[in-house]
């Protein structure tokens, strides 16, 4: 059998870079992606922190490592069943592949921010998601984004860190998110008065504290340590948040002309599905289980089936771009006896 | 004693080191969730007494966990139970509540 094709699941920042690097050790990538573009979650962003990189002219560059590389749009895995040696796959446009390995690169699913009812995604006119905004700072399209706000407020841990939402899990990226984003609005409205509502600030990677202090020093955003309880919408269509300040030790209103909120990120549904087919594990955070957290994040539990990227757990871009590479030499070392 | 024409006045610090925990460690065993509150401050912001009360579970949780009295403050509560509805550590905060209640009427 030909077991130098690799089926990679998954045509974001990971399953593109993995796709590379394999392709440079000699293997026939194939990227099945369910959309129709390369790119993943990364080609609907603006600018990426920390650098505030284009992501389109990223994903442009990336897209240009693939010549080559076998890529199948708008197509997902039908079936996958493990052989004496390597797996036999359908896909649903009706390929067969016979491939030595399987990289599930399928990223997350933002939270449905509508589920958090009592923040009227969906149903008030002023309430957008990070997602939204970014789509905005790409297009320039969205009425729910008004003229000439004076105030916006950003709400963190939409979604994460919420037994009731059913995710009690950090986002990670969705702090580092809001400043930049909440910086991104004061430069476009300087008028404006930004108010972040957060429980605590993470800005855990290199040059991340920078934008914090950005924000505090040169935009003047205002940080409120509360996490808001409820929001509501008065007759001209604003929305008032409610929250404690727990630092003063007091309750605040706020009456803003546009909300957006930190949706975090959530397993990918399909992917245990996948998975399943495979016999690989779910981990308890709903996210695939690695063999462990440390040394062996790309592996899952089954020979032949390797993970990189938002599949396993919240990830940046650079973080994400480093595991596609490490899978790739792990899927190498696998296929060559070395593993 | 010479006088100085000033007093020392006593310091207003906390000694993490010598507060009397006594009350906290009855409640955990009671209502063991409190041990998961994050300090985010829903509850205070949805309380139905709050604003005219100053009652705060949050506040409540923080203060006997620095060894402070808080029945005062409880005696504000209207148990509705909204605070329940939003914590997003899932804490039955209304029953935090009421264990101390009992805790406090087990002391008289
Ligand atoms: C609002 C927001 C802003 C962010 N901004 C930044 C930033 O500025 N800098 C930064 O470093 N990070 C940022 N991130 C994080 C970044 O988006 C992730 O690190 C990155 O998207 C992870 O890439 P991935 O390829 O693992 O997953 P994804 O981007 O989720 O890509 C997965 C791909 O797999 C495909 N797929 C899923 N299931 C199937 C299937 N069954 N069959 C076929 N294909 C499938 C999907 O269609 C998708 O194309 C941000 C995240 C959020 C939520
Ligand atoms: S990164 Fe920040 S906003 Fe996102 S879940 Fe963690 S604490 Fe909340
Ligand atoms: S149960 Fe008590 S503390 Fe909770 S919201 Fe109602 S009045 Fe406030
Ligand atoms: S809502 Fe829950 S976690 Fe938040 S301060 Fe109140 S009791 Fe603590």
């Amino acid at each position: 059998m030909d077991s130098r094709i690799i089926l990679i699941i998954g045509g974001g920042v990971a399953g593109m870079e993995a796709a590379r690097q394999l392709f440079l050790l000699g293997y026939q990538p194939v990227i099945v992606e369910k959309s129709d573009h390369l790119g993943g979650h990364v080609a609907g962003w603006h600018k990426l922190f920390p650098d505030m990189m284009s992501a389109s002219s990223l994903i442009e560059t990336m897209a240009g490592g693939l010549d080559g590389v076998t890529v199948y749009l708008k197509t997902t895995v039908a079936t996958m069943n493990r052989l004496t040696s390597g797996f036999s796959v359908v896909l649903s446009n009706g390929t067969t592949l016979l491939c030595g390995a399987i990289l599930m690169a399928s990223g997350f699913r933002l939270f449905d921010a509508s589920r958090k009812e009592e923040y009227g995604y969906g149903v008030y006119d002023h309430v957008i998601t990070n997602s939204d905004l970014e789509h905005w700072f790409n297009t320039g399209e969205d009425d729910r984004i008004p003229e000439n706000p004076s105030h916006i407020a950003f709400v963190h841990c939409v979604g994460s860190r919420d037994l009731k939402a059913g995710n009690p899990q950090c986002s990670k990226v969705c702090c580092m998110t809001a400043i930049k984003q909440a910086i991104e609005m004061k430069e476009k409205f300087p008028g404006s008065e930004v108010w972040c509502f957060y429980m605590d600030l993470r800005l855990f990677g290199k040059k991340y504290e920078d934008f914090y202090i950005n924000a505090q020093r040169d935009h003047g955003v205002h940080f409120v340590r509360g996490r808001v309880s409820e929001v509501s919408e008065d007759i001209d269509g604003k929305v008032i948040l409610k929250a404690e300040d727990t630092l003063a030790g007091h309750q605040v209103k706020l009456k803003a002309d546009l909300l957006v909120l930190m949706a975090g990120m959530l397993c990918n549904e399909e992917t245990p599905v996948l998975a399943s087919m495979v016999r690989a594990d779910v981990d308890s955070d709903g996210f695939m289980r690695s063999r462990d957290n440390i040394y062996r994040i790309n592996e899952s539990s089954r020979p032949g089936v390797f993970f990189a990227g938002a599949c396993t757990g919240t990830k940046t871009v650079p973080e994400t771009v480093a595991e596609a590479r490490a899978a790739a030499l792990d899927i190498h070392n696998y296929l060559v006896g070395n593993g | 004693m010479v006088d100085f024409g000033f007093g020392l006045s006593k310091s207003s610090a906390v000694r993490l080191d010598q507060v009397d925990l006594s009350l906290y460690r009855k409640l955990e065993v009671l209502e063991p969730g409190v041990r998961t509150c994050m300090s985010c401050g829903s509850c205070s912001a949805t309380c139905t007494a709050g604003p005219w009360s100053g009652m705060s579970v949050r506040k409540v949780i923080l203060n006997l966990q620095r060894g402070k009295d808080v029945s005062a403050m409880m005696q504000n509560c209207m148990l509705c139970g909204k605070c329940s509805m939003v914590c997003p550590r899932g804490i039955n905060t209304r029953h935090l509540i009421l264990s101390l209640c009992r805790i406090y009427g087990e002391r008289k």
